[in-house]
């Protein structure tokens, strides 16, 4: 099923011109109300009508995650507050967040992709969608929320947490369709089988998961074990949120709502624009937000764009499953995490020395991570209940700064291994093969 | 009247103890008593060895975090009674002990205790007539 038909399968050649037309006015519109874009394009000698197709897009800057940070909290937007009608906020590397700024139209696109991706997995009005993303500042809940309402199905909001609830409330309503992340679809799973309760008690039939890398085999557990078809959904707060892509009924890649994000792919190490095929770091451009757009944003992901079209009908270009990330952000648990992020706490506790290990792993289906710490020789103090003391609050301040719960390990001094140059200070033990 | 015991920082890895009881073997230092405390991830070794300044030196060439701590050793009967005897005797004067370990040979017995207060417990021990053993009697 689709959406839209007449946005989803336009003919390349008009959907071109309309990404130019699109492009155009973007552009006019950041040069002459954004400060940090007139600025970058000044110094590059442009003017707004210098760029009139689609093709003249690589003449424009890039827009980076620290351009978001520098900026903070709202130095992007490129409409005055009073047009902002929500703002959403994901970690940043360095303690500032990365504050979003929706319009009311912003977030009329928004539900609107959503409802497309909805609609690419076939789901359809009578049907109950429970939403198992964080309801909050991440994008997942609202984005995922909205979009199912404006497609006129009904909208659970689980949220996180709950579990028990939440598969109460899926076998009780007989829930049709799920969206959350792919381990949390696991662990939902393990859960239902605990209770000694399987697939054939729900009614679930679709699911949307993102918000994480997954991989086909993760796909295969998930539907073997829920009883529904799992296709992936694509998003990045900065971009918009979930449904900026979206997999059809052909699950083979991720179709991008191109009318509305515009992707390249480039070679991460210099910028260059890499043909159709080729794997690279994915950069998207808003073509029509008007709270915070953004040109040639780089998202770090790395993936490739699909040549040739899709058997669904539809002539938006699609990329292949997230190959990984061009920088060291982890994605645990669908919050992004930073090292930067740890090592900044760290350095703030006197006792602990300035030294740490990541060790992400995936347990019961679930994303844990463990951060192993060196005590300081001088700090050790006979007294149990003092460095557990120091454990809490390490772990604590951990917390609520990542969002998500890590497993403080103290180590013995000098046990971590030094780094002699490039240092690993991250293990990823989840098995994404 | 207290003695020194050595605590050091372990990481729950096996043949971590080991190392420690090696290294103070190779170097001829002998233990009289230790203890484990342990939670999940860690632990706390203590012991009372029979040259605590070189223990000190060895376990921290080897990168141990080490520290030392006073704590009082007393010697009673190794009979039935003669432990309950004298901790109802502390309890009487409201001394509170963070822990304590045990150690028995032929017809005595060897109680380390770490209280709050160690004054205030020394004084009643000695008050009490307690047996309280120095560095060079254990």
């Amino acid at each position: 099923m689709i959406w839209n038909k007449n946005k989803e399968c336009m003919s390349r050649d008009e959907l071109r011109e309309l990404q130019g037309k699109r492009l155009h006015k973007l552009v006019d519109m950041v040069y002459h109300n954004t400060p940090f874009y007139r600025q970058k394009m000044q110094e590059l000698d442009l003017l707004p009508d210098d760029i009139r197709t689609i093709e003249d897009i690589v003449k424009l800057p890039f827009t980076t995650k620290a351009d978001l940070r520098d900026n903070y909290p709202i130095g992007l937007l490129a409409t005055p507050m009073t047009e902002i009608v929500r703002i959403h906020a994901s970690s940043g590397t360095t303690g500032n967040p990365t504050i979003v700024g929706y319009t009311y139209r912003d977030l009329e696109i928004w539900k609107e992709v959503t409802a497309r991706a909805l609609t690419a997995y076939g789901v359809t009005r009578g049907d109950i969608v429970s939403v198992g993303y964080g309801y909050g500042l991440f994008t997942g809940g609202l984005g995922a929320h909205y979009g199912v309402e404006h497609l006129g199905a009904t909208v659970l909001p689980t949220s996180t947490g709950n579990t028990e609830k939440h598969i109460r409330l899926l076998k009780d309503l007989g829930v049709t369709g799920i969206a959350c992340t792919p381990s949390y679809a696991l662990y939902l799973a393990e859960a239902l089988h605990k209770q000694g309760l399987s697939a054939a008690d729900l009614k679930l039939r679709v699911g949307a998961f993102g918000a994480e890398p997954w991989t086909e085999n993760m796909r295969h557990e998930i539907e073997e074990q829920l009883g529904l078809q799992a296709y992936n959904i694509y998003g990045l707060s900065e971009i918009m949120g979930p449904g900026v892509a979206y997999e059809c009924s052909c699950k083979n890649g991720s179709h991008i709502a191109e009318d509305h994000f515009y992707p390249e792919i480039i070679n991460p190490e210099t910028g260059e624009v890499l043909p159709t095929g080729q794997e690279g770091e994915l950069v998207l451009t808003t073509l029509t937000k008007t709270g915070m757009p953004l040109l040639r944003y780089r998202t770090k992901d790395l993936t490739a764009l699909m040549p040739g079209t899709c058997d669904c009908g539809r002539t938006s270009i699609r990329f292949t499953r997230i190959l990984g990330r061009s920088d060291d952000m982890l994605i645990i648990r669908g919050i992004n995490v930073f090292p930067s992020q740890v090592e900044n706490v760290i350095l703030e506790m006197p006792d602990i020395a300035p030294r740490y290990m990541l060790v992400v792993d995936r347990k019961n289906n679930l994303d844990t991570l463990e951060v192993q710490v060196e005590l300081r020789p001088d700090k050790f103090s006979d007294d149990l209940g003092r460095m557990l003391a120091l454990r809490n609050e390490l772990a604590g301040r951990l917390k609520s700064v990542l969002s998500i719960s890590a497993d403080v390990k103290l180590v013995e001094p000098n046990s971590l291994p030094r780094s002699e140059g490039k240092s690993t200070r991250v293990i990823d033990k989840r098995v994404l093969a | 009247m207290t003695i020194k015991q050595l605590s050091v920082f372990l990481e729950n890895k096996s043949g971590r103890i080991n190392e420690v009881t090696k290294a103070l073997g190779e170097q001829g230092i002998n233990m009289h008593a230790f203890s484990m405390a342990e939670t999940t991830d860690f632990g706390i070794l203590r012991l009372i060895v029979s040259d605590v300044d070189r223990a000190v030196e060895v376990l921290r060439a080897k990168n141990f975090a080490v520290i030392l701590t006073d704590v009082v050793c007393i010697s009673c009967p190794n009979v039935a009674g003669a432990l309950a005897g004298i901790l109802e005797r502390l309890a009487r004067h409201d001394v509170f002990i963070e822990y304590m370990y045990a150690f028995a040979q032929g017809d005595k017995a060897n109680i380390v205790i770490r209280p709050t207060d160690l004054n205030e417990c020394v004084k009643w021990l000695a008050e009490e007539d307690c047996n309280i053993l120095c560095d060079r009697q254990l």
